[in-house]
């Protein structure tokens, strides 16, 4: 690990170039309920919070594409709103000269859908384009906020390098990526503020606008309880004015109890339809695409156990299910209908080890949700803790094609020796 | 010995609503000390006519003494029953409560931070120490055992596996900790192993990581350095697939770091046994400890 590129004061960064809050890669799998918005919502909490955004337009049709870019004087930028980054190298981002042109990509745009490298195989459907002006660019940023879990504080971080993949940059030149800790009991401080814009070379004209912009940037993270806010690019314009041409939120779901005004942000249409249903479910779900092995289990880390023995086994798993301590008969039929509607699935492999959940009625749920959809794929089942022998003895007693092995050890022998039998 | 818990645990247990109230008879019948239960509204009262209500902490702690205490309250007031718990002298903090908002949880980290007072979790299954039946918290008392295994864990069921596996290959534990799956949690592997190594009754340790931040890393440094017992690790999540992310400053900070096979690398070159399979925890024990 190398020490980062933060700011030389002995307080405000105690970080680590590659320490973390939780790993993107899994926030997703472990949390699967954090709340995205769109880019266009968030340029409306933007607005909200004095942070300047450029003139833009939300359409869903195309009918006012012509009018919209001709008071945009004829040249505009048109992107997709969905719920996925990268969408800027597939053609989700399109700058048009002309209102004729516009109108042909927003009609090309809308009602597509776009795969991105973020998103699965069928990708995420463009119901809505933001139609935007352009600006003379002088110079673009990075910059974001989030929670560094290490570090049990927000984070900003800022970097010289706007508009580019900054994955890439932190590869390529760490140096380049400044990092501020906040205080979480103080919060952003002024001086901080201005020590961020300082580094990031904002001219001395502009520097008032960016340090305001820094500390209400703050402010929303702060009061929505936000998980992450992105600006990329944040430009300073030839007249030497910051604006935010790109907006990223995403609301953390744990606190979504006290935003009952952000939930109408929610956008089920963005999500895989399996996803969407376990999200009602009140199941942790991920899709996995190219898996033949559904894996029902309770807890995230025996979840992920269950994908790795999967994996060892010479299989793959089908998607990642944590029905939770608490999930009722109801919540079980619907976790093994949703497995079982996943085409790709031929077997299903449970693993509860109940604590808090309770065997029995995970047993009753399966059998009733396999008699109901007539579903005859075979079933490697491990049941321990919480009325497990009662789980097990209702299992047995059903008829499905289960086979019931003691422990993890036994379950991943029987996958390697039934799952060869399975063809496609 | 054992860490963290033992006979002279005295424990508090807050918010005693359905799974509250469930927790607290698994915990009574298993044998634990439990000497007050707290839940505005019922002062007067007695839990399954054996362990007092109190409407507050504090008044709990200034009549029975209670020295640990177990939060059971529901997420959006959990904060508010840590930070009570803090004020009212309470020793350990057991937060079980799944769900806290990050940034209640990044205060909490601020406000006990140079207090005397040590916070566990939340979204954490708690801990247990067998040979003196003492459980605070959720892992279940009828799958431990007394004896010398250290169990340090990000994960709650997982856990559970890991000790069955200990128990099937014949070894008991000396404590089992997890420490809870949130980015932000307030006790971390490197505190608890910095425990299981001054701890007499501890001859091995198991350390059950996941994807995801650094903590494994850190871990691994500190075994370098510090840890002379032996210790088997498996790290959850190595098929996990990276491409599904949250935004791209998430994998700034979190880097390569965050995968499983980053963490085995680093484990191994600290001399951990690492697994790569979680049915060979327990197996991998028996090899070591032979």
């Amino acid at each position: 690990m190398v020490e980062c590129a933060c700011l030389e004061n002995k307080y405000a960064c105690k970080g680590i170039a590659g320490s973390n809050p939780v790993p993107s890669a899994i926030v997703k799998i472990i949390k699967v309920r954090t709340l995205n918005i769109h880019e266009y919502q968030a340029k409306e909490l933007f607005e909200k919070y004095n942070i300047n955004t450029p003139t833009g337009y939300v359409i869903d049709s195309a009918q006012e594409v012509e009018s919209i870019i001709n008071k945009l004087n004829g040249k505009a930028v048109i992107k997709a709103q969905v719920h996925a980054g990268g969408r800027g190298k597939v053609g989700g981002v399109k700058l048009v000269n002309s209102s004729d042109e516009g109108k042909t990509i927003a009609k090309n745009l809308l009602g597509s859908n776009l795969v991105t490298h973020q998103t699965n195989k069928s990708g995420v459907p463009i119901e809505k384009l933001l139609i935007a002006e352009t600006l003379d660019i002088k110079k673009e940023l990075y910059i974001s906020i989030l929670i560094d879990g290490d570090l049990a504080a927000p984070v900003f971080i800022a970097s010289t390098e706007g508009g580019m993949d900054i994955e890439e940059v932190a590869e390529t030149q760490p140096e380049k990526i400044f990092r501020v800790k906040c205080d979480p009991l103080i919060g952003l401080t002024p001086y901080l503020a201005r020590d961020l814009s300082y580094k990031l070379n904002i001219p001395e004209n502009s520097i008032k606008q960016s340090t305001n912009l820094f500390i209400n940037l703050y402010k929303l993270f702060i009061e929505n309880d936000c998980s992450l806010v992105e600006i990329n690019p944040l430009i300073i314009t030839n007249n030497e004015e910051i604006i935010a041409l790109d907006a990223k939120i995403n609301i953390e779901d744990d606190s979504l109890f006290r935003h009952k005004d952000l939930e109408k942000f929610y956008d089920p249409n963005q999500l895989d339809p399996l996803e969407e249903r376990a999200i009602s479910a009140n199941l942790a779900y991920v899709k996995l695409d190219g898996g033949e092995v559904g894996c029902m289990v309770n807890g995230a880390g025996l979840a992920m156990a269950t994908m790795d023995i999967t994996k060892k086994a010479g299989a793959n798993p089908a998607n990642f299910l944590d029905i939770g301590g608490s999930a009722d008969q109801n919540g079980i039929e619907e976790a093994f209908k949703i497995i079982t509607d996943d085409s790709e699935v031929k077997i299903i492999l449970v693993n509860l080890f109940a604590g808090i959940a309770r065997s029995d009625v995970v047993a009753k749920g399966i059998i009733n949700a396999a008699k109901e959809t007539k579903s005859n794929l075979p079933i490697v089942v491990t049941m321990r803790g919480t009325n497990a022998d009662e789980g097990l003895e209702l299992l047995q007693n059903s008829n499905l094609n289960i086979t019931t092995a003691t422990d993890l050890f036994e379950a991943a022998k029987i996958l390697t020796k039934i799952l060869p039998n399975l063809g496609d | 010995m054992s860490i963290l818990v033992n006979e002279n645990t005295k424990l508090l247990i807050q918010g005693l609503g359905r799974d509250g109230s469930f927790q607290a008879s698994k915990t009574l019948e298993y044998g634990t000390n439990v000497v007050a239960a707290v839940h505005p509204g019922r002062e007067g009262t007695k839990f399954e006519n054996k362990v007092p209500y109190f409407s507050s902490v504090e008044k709990a702690v200034q009549k029975t003494a209670a020295n640990t205490g177990v939060i059971f309250v529901p997420a959006p007031f959990a904060m508010d029953a840590i930070i009570e718990q803090v004020d009212a002298g309470i020793d350990l903090i057991v937060c079980i409560t799944e769900g806290v908002p990050v940034l209640d949880m990044i205060k909490i980290m601020s406000y006990i931070e140079n207090k005397p007072v040590r916070l566990i979790g939340s979204n954490c299954p708690g801990l247990l120490t067998p040979s003196t039946k003492t459980k605070v918290g959720i892992i279940p008392g009828n799958i431990v055992k007394p004896g010398n295994i250290g169990v340090v864990s990000r994960s709650g069921t997982l856990t559970y596996e890991a000790i069955a596996q200990l128990v099937q290959n014949g070894f008991g534990q000396s404590t089992c900790v997890g420490i809870g799956g949130d980015p932000v949690h307030g006790t971390t592997f490197t505190d608890v192993l910095q425990m299981f190594e001054s701890d007499d009754e501890t001859e091995a340790i198991v350390l059950i990581g996941e994807i995801g931040g650094t903590r494994e890393q850190l871990a691994a440094k500190y075994i370098k350095n510090h840890v002379t017992k032996p210790v088997v690790s498996y790290i959850a999540g190595q098929t996990a697939p990276p491409g599904k992310r949250m935004g791209h400053a998430g994998a700034i900070i979190t880097g390569k770091a965050a995968l499983a096979s980053e963490k085995n690398k680093a484990l191994t070159n600290a001399g951990v046994h690492v697994v790569e399979s979680p049915s060979d925890i327990g197996l991998r024990m028996k090899e070591v400890m032979r």
